[in-house]
């Protein structure tokens, strides 16, 4: 359950945007992931332990919204970008060249916040 | 009514770990030293591939291990006995090393010794093919290992684990003539989903492919070293190794 390790980051990264770069007091609607799907990470998990970690903090009440991207790999052979699938051995069906270079599906960013200020 | 307001962070998700991680790859630069992630799943062969390397390179190289456990230090003292400093990292609950825990481990190391007077250090992650593929612990070279009584569809199945790694060692090979388990499809396998790190065959019980195993380690130490020639350092090695970089 490596998503509890990872909320933690995540907290970690709130808690100094919240430091350095947040107006005072601000409250937290959600905050947007992008997670590829290329990477270790259960989308579900994460929203699961964020919502358990964020309780009775300055972002309670917040929300994860977490954005699939999807893996595409660009064949070297031809230059077509695909959608390697693990049945294909991720190969690139136009040259079945093996899965050399990602285009994306290993992000794992905190693309944005939402929040607003008390008046 | 509230103003709604953006920020956009475009910041990586594990910017903290990153962060730790980088700054524990800075003392291994200043310290000159080389730092491998070992990882695989549990009873892959770590810590019997990491007896042999250690008892074969200790003679030239100057080493130590970061010995990363759920629970015990069985791993650890195995090391131990072949004459090596090692540090046991207990992970408790946590189902793989971070960055944190590495320079945690570090500490320790350096109450018993000087990092600078090591050529190379050694981090044996915990037993999993998932967690420890997204948690960078400053290492310079991630290693993975797979044994061959894992299967040939381990690499499809957990492809991240096999596309982070610089090396991946299939090990047990003594084992192929009982399984019904092809190596070359593995390997095949492998290179599918990372066809640029270097593949090995190896057997920690027969010692079969150990020495390209150990040869690509010198490589690394020496890519190590041109690397930080190049930025103006000069490196203390082992006279085996200047020697294979001049090939005197």
């Amino acid at each position: 359950m490596h998503e509890v390790d990872m909320t933690r980051c995540l907290l970690l990264s709130m808690n100094q945007w919240r430091q350095q770069h947040a107006p005072a007091e601000p409250c937290v609607n959600t905050v947007h992931l992008q997670v590829g799907d290329f990477t270790c990470v259960e989308p579900e998990q994460l929203v699961f332990t964020w919502q358990a970690a964020v309780q009775g903090s300055w972002l309670s009440g917040s929300e994860l919204a977490i954005e699939a991207v999807p893996l595409v790999g660009r064949c070297v052979a031809c230059g077509h970008t695909y959608s390697p699938r693990p049945e294909q051995a991720y190969r690139s069906p136009c040259c079945q060249h093996p899965m050399e270079q990602i285009v994306s599906g290993r992000e794992l960013k905190i693309r944005s916040v939402d929040y607003t200020l008390p008046c | 009514m509230h103003m709604p307001l953006e920020d956009t962070l475009g910041l990586n998700l594990l910017a903290a770990n990153q962060h730790q991680a980088e700054h524990n790859r800075e003392h291994f630069d200043a310290w000159r030293l080389l730092c491998l992630n070992v990882m695989s799943s549990p009873g892959a062969g770590k810590t019997s591939l990491l007896e042999q390397t250690l008892a074969a390179l200790s003679p030239q190289l100057a080493m130590a291990v970061l010995e990363g456990d759920m629970t015990t230090q069985l791993d650890a003292e195995r090391l131990e006995a072949v004459g090596v400093p090692v540090v046991p990292i207990t992970t408790g609950r946590a189902c793989h090393l971070d960055a944190a825990m590495v320079s945690g481990g570090l500490s320790l190391l350096r109450q018993r010794l000087n990092p600078a007077d090591l050529d190379l250090l050694w981090v044996e992650n915990v037993g999993n093919l998932v967690c420890p593929a997204e948690f960078e612990v400053g290492e310079h070279r991630k290693v993975a290992l797979l044994s061959v009584t894992e299967g040939d569809d381990k690499p499809l199945k957990y492809p991240v684990m096999f596309r982070e790694a610089d090396c991946v060692l299939i090990t047990k090979i003594d084992l192929l003539p009982y399984l019904p388990v092809q190596v070359e499809r593995i390997e095949e396998h492998i290179r599918q989903v990372n066809p640029r790190c270097t593949v090995l065959q190896v057997s920690a019980s027969t010692g079969a492919g150990l020495d390209p195993w150990h040869q690509w380690i010198r490589h690394q130490l020496l890519a190590d070293t041109c690397r930080t020639v190049q930025r103006g350092f000069t490196w203390r090695m082992c006279s085996s190794i200047r020697s294979t970089c001049t090939g005197r």
